[in-house]
């Protein structure tokens, strides 16, 4: 049999890095942090080689404001971190939202609050990669749970952040960025790179924030001939500040919808073995893996059981599982927090999940999962 | 009469600063000495924290960055890398870059990073009311010291050059035409430069300390700057109470962008 030449062995730390390279990213500031530190460590050697610039900042929140002046200027820009950093991200973050830059922020999931657990895995900060800076903001976050799916996820979610001026969250977790494993690289020219809108108009007509009728307005870059203004304060369609409050309420409301005017875009998950299903499992990130195992361990047992698994988690896909509901009979979540997801389960099907939750830093094993699901079945 | 209207965004006037800030001061001789050193303004980058300082960028017609609390230097770190060929000026206070983005100051400086920031020192926090500064003077009042400041204030100059920074000069709003060659020379210097400029803030600072008018507390400085040439002949006991202006350090080191860059290029060099 003739060798594949794209299949590598590889952990999902360095797969997130060198998809974000052919993703087009080439700037990158960060500030080390286990058990995110590799892909610091990779683009740093990786950057240079294609032009690319990297820049170890004096802290987390120096990373974001690094990475959106970047972005501003026309690179595409991500940083990495895990949950102290993260925490410290959260007012830059809040400014990318506002001021509607693209950047991508990986953020691999270790135990917290505070410093926690710093090598071990967790999955902890789903709520706060979704409302962790201050104020009505839209934010798109996604979960791999592999080494494969994070390299395709991180093309993914620059797209995303290029085609909604979004933020884009990538929650890893200490698992998925530690594990090696093989994965196929995608063949160059298969894989879909969306670049950001860049205006047509002319400099004196060029609104920053114009209201367009698909509510994403198109930019332009520092240094290109326009010279515009950005800030963080609440601003109109020029850019400048504003007090007045109908102009306020369509920024604000513009910047919201355009994410849930678009969700069924981005939203997007895999189902298995869910027609016949009774139960149903609902997991992402590592703990999909095991939800999967304990599931074909239970179909073993004839129980009916299948799985949902969410890849977007924000915007959360609550139509579809309400539709579930409608079938099924139970909820199982299995996530390595006290019910964070659970939460916007029983809040898309209106009935009570059951938690499989494990917060010491282990993963949580398909027999913890499968026990829940003969508890449920009997 | 300077030709200030093409460097402004008529429209975004009256601007908000208090009467006898010296905000104006500031501003008008940053355009003076951008004028002189003849940057185009497709090719000036001005970013800004948050304060009375900050505000400056959006009565200016260039490219302009209205950041975070503190963050200015940081988001002006990943615009010059970006985008080196953006002459990038960050507008900035002293609670603005010392305290809160005391971090981000220090290390701008240290990786000389090319880009010019311009204190606005008015030892105090204007916009928020009044609040005591890394900057107000022992003893000083303000609306969170109302018994008078019990901490040692910071001299941001001294700071800039023990961090790296390759050109500190200190200037004030009283001596208007002293600083904008002070800034002129600081846009023409590669690498992190700091003017710093002791400005007065009747409003929040005058009123509590009772320092008089606007007027008054730019007499004050008309009386109390010596210049560095003076300052290097006097005894520290001398000097005691004087505000030393005009260039305090002015030294060749490598720059940080375009070491990047090189260094960029002997990778591909190599990989090739």
């Amino acid at each position: 049999m003739k060798p594949q030449k794209n299949i590598k062995l590889m952990t999902g730390n360095e797969a997130c890095a060198e998809a974000a390279i052919v993703a087009g990213m080439r700037f990158f500031a960060g500030y080390p942090i286990t058990p995110s530190s590799e892909i610091a460590e990779v683009l740093a050697k990786r950057l240079p080689e294609v032009g690319g610039i990297f820049i170890q900042m004096e802290d987390e929140i120096a990373s974001m404001g690094a990475i959106i002046g970047a972005s501003l200027a026309g690179l595409k820009s991500m940083t990495a971190t895990s949950g102290p950093g993260f925490s410290l991200m959260q007012e830059n973050i809040g400014y990318a939202s506002m001021a509607e830059v693209p950047v991508v922020v990986v953020n691999v999931q270790r135990g917290g609050p505070s410093t926690g657990l710093p090598t071990l895995p967790s999955q902890a900060d789903v709520m706060q990669a979704r409302w962790g800076t201050h104020g009505d903001h839209p934010v798109i976050a996604v979960a791999p749970s592999t080494v494969q799916d994070t390299y395709e996820w991180t093309i993914k979610a620059f797209n995303y952040s290029e085609k909604y001026r979004v933020p884009v969250i990538i929650l890893m977790d200490e698992i998925v960025g530690h594990l090696n494993e093989k994965i196929v690289i995608p063949e160059p020219g298969s894989i879909e790179i969306v670049n950001r809108l860049i205006t047509t108009d002319p400099p004196e007509k060029y609104l920053p924030y114009k209201m367009t009728d698909d509510d994403i307005p198109p930019i332009a870059h520092y240094g290109t001939g326009y010279r515009f203004n950005v800030t963080g304060l609440s601003h109109d369609e020029t850019g400048f500040p504003t007090n007045d409050p109908n102009k306020i309420d369509a920024l604000y409301r513009r910047i919201n919808r355009k994410i849930e005017r678009y969700k069924n875009d981005i939203i997007y998950y895999i189902t298995e073995l869910l027609d016949d299903a009774e139960i149903c499992l609902v997991a992402y990130g590592s703990s999909a893996r095991s939800a999967k195992r304990a599931m074909h361990l239970a179909r073993a047992e004839n129980i009916k059981v299948g799985l949902f698994q969410p890849y977007v988690l924000w915007p959360f896909p609550y139509e579809v599982l309400r539709e579930l509901s409608s079938r099924i009979k139970r909820f199982i979540v299995p996530e390595m927090n006290l019910g964070q997801i659970a939460h916007e389960v029983e809040c898309a099907t209106r009935t009570e999940c059951i938690r499989v939750n494990r917060v010491d830093g282990s993963p949580i094993t398909p027999q913890e999962i499968l026990r829940s699901i003969k508890d449920v079945s009997l | 009469m300077f030709p200030y209207k093409k460097y402004l965004r008529l429209d975004k006037f009256p601007h908000i600063w208090c009467s006898g800030c010296g905000c104006g001061i500031i501003m008008k001789a940053m355009l003076r000495a951008i004028e002189r050193a003849k940057i185009q303004k497709d090719d000036v980058a001005i970013v800004s924290g948050i304060g009375c300082s900050s505000r400056t960028p959006g009565y200016l017609d260039f490219n302009t960055l209205h950041t975070h609390h503190g963050r200015a230097i940081a988001f002006a770190t990943g615009l010059k890398l970006a985008r080196p060929k953006l002459k990038v000026i960050v507008v900035t206070g002293d609670g603005d870059a010392t305290a809160i983005g005391g971090n981000h100051f220090i290390h701008a400086a240290r990786r000389n990073l090319d880009m010019t920031v311009i204190l606005y020192n008015n030892y105090i926090y204007g916009m928020t009311g009044g609040q005591v500064s890394p900057t107000t003077p022992f003893g000083k009042k303000a609306s969170t010291a109302p018994y008078g400041s019990a901490e040692p204030d910071f001299d941001i100059s001294n700071l800039a050059i023990a961090a790296g920074a390759s050109f500190v000069a200190r200037s004030t709003c009283y001596h208007a035409t002293h600083l904008d060659k002070l800034i002129e020379k600081a846009l023409m210097k590669k690498g992190f430069s700091l003017i710093e400029v002791m400005t007065q803030c009747p409003t929040y600072y005058g009123r509590p300390n009772r320092l008089g008018n606007a007027v008054d507390m730019m007499m004050y400085y008309k009386e109390n700057c010596i210049p560095i040439e003076t300052a290097k002949k006097l005894s520290d006991e001398e000097r005691r109470g004087k505000i030393t202006i005009g260039v305090l350090h002015d030294i060749e080191r490598p720059e940080f962008c375009e070491e990047y860059y090189k260094m960029v290029e002997r990778v591909k060099a190599k990989s090739i």
